[in-house]
C-alpha cells in the first residue's frame, strides 16, 4: 500500500497501484490518474467507459466484463481499445478509481 | 520482477467447443492486458474460423474422461448436442461470447487472426470460406516469423 499526491491531495493505492479508497476519487483524480497512464484528455467517451464502470461497479461489486461494457455503454470493442490502449478494462478501471477487474473476459 | 509478456502467438488446433474456447480466451485476455495477441488455426481448429462451421462446434463426449459419462453413453445421438447445450448456456452466464462474437471481439480488440497454409490445401479451402475477420492464411515460416520475440502456446 502506497499513499501519494494526486490532484492536489494524498491518495492511497493497493497493490496492484490501483486506489484503495472510492471516496478519495473525484473527476480531477481520474483527470490525473488518466495522465499516468498516458491519456492526455479525457473526453466525453472516455467518461461514458469510466462511468458505466463505476455503475456497475456498484451494482454487482465488480467491474463489468469487456463484453457487457461494449454491448451497454454504446462504446464499442475498437473504440474502447482506441480510448484506453495497453489493456482497456484495467486502465479503465484504474482511472475510475475501482479495484483491478476480476473477471477474465 | 521478471519482464512482463508483451507478445503471444496462440495456435489453435482442436476445433471441438472446449477445444477452440481456452486459445480464444487467452487471446482475448491478453488483448485485454495489453499484450499482442496472434492466433494461429490450424488442422480442425480451422473450424472455429470456416463461416459455416463456427457456429456449429460442438463439445466431445466421446474419448474425453473428463466428462465423467461412460464412453457408449456419449455415442448415444444426441448426447453431443446435450452437452454443447449446457456448456454453451453456462459460458453465456459468465459472459463468454458465441466463437463467432468472441472472434469479432479479438479482431476489434487489435488481436491477428491467420489460417494455416497446410491445413487449407489438405482440406481443399480458400480465403473465401473463412470469416471476415481471418487476416491472411499463413504457412508455418512466417508463423514463426511473426512470432517473432513472442511467447508460443499450443492448444
Amino acid at each position: 500500500m502506497e499513499t501519494r499526491d494526486l490532484a492536489g491531495k494524498p491518495v492511497a493505492f493497493d497493490e496492484d497501484g490501483h486506489m484503495a479508497n472510492r471516496e478519495d476519487w473525484n473527476e480531477d483524480v481520474a483527470r490525473a490518474l488518466a495522465n499516468e497512464e498516458d491519456i492526455a484528455e479525457l473526453t466525453d467517451r472516455h467518461w461514458i467507459v469510466i462511468n458505466f464502470m463505476r455503475q456497475e461497479f456498484d451494482a454487482k461489486g465488480d467491474a463489468p466484463s469487456i463484453r457487457k461494457l461494449t454491448k451497454e455503454s454504446g462504446v464499442n470493442t475498437k473504440e474502447l481499445y482506441q480510448l484506453f490502449p495497453k489493456g482497456p478494462a484495467k486502465k479503465a478501471a484504474k482511472i475510475a478509481g475501482l479495484p483491478k477487474p476480476k473477471g477474465c473476459i | 520482477m521478471a519482464d512482463p509478456i508483451e507478445k503471444v502467438s496462440i495456435v489453435v488446433s482442436r476445433g471441438s467447443l472446449e477445444g477452440v474456447y481456452p486459445g480464444l480466451i487467452m487471446a482475448n485476455g491478453a488483448r485485454m492486458e495489453g499484450i499482442e495477441a496472434t492466433l494461429f488455426f490450424t488442422f480442425f481448429g480451422l473450424d472455429a474460423i470456416i463461416d459455416k462451421r463456427m457456429d456449429n462446434l460442438k463439445v466431445a463426449t466421446v474419448g474425453n474422461p473428463a466428462m465423467h459419462i461412460p464412453t457408449v453413453l456419449g455415442a448415444i445421438p444426441g448426447m453431443s448436442a446435450f452437452a454443447t447445450s449446457k456448456m454453451k448456456k453456462e459460458m453465456e452466464t459468465l459472459d463468454i461470447p458465441p466463437v463467432r462474437e468472441f472472434i469479432e471481439m479479438i479482431h476489434d480488440a487489435g488481436g491477428e487472426l491467420y489460417a494455416c497454409k497446410a491445413t487449407v490445401d489438405m482440406f481443399h479451402l480458400e480465403k473465401k470460406d473463412f470469416c471476415p475477420q481471418v487476416d491472411e492464411i499463413i504457412s508455418v515460416g512466417q508463423f514463426y516469423e511473426m512470432s517473432a520475440g513472442s511467447q508460443i502456446i499450443f492448444t
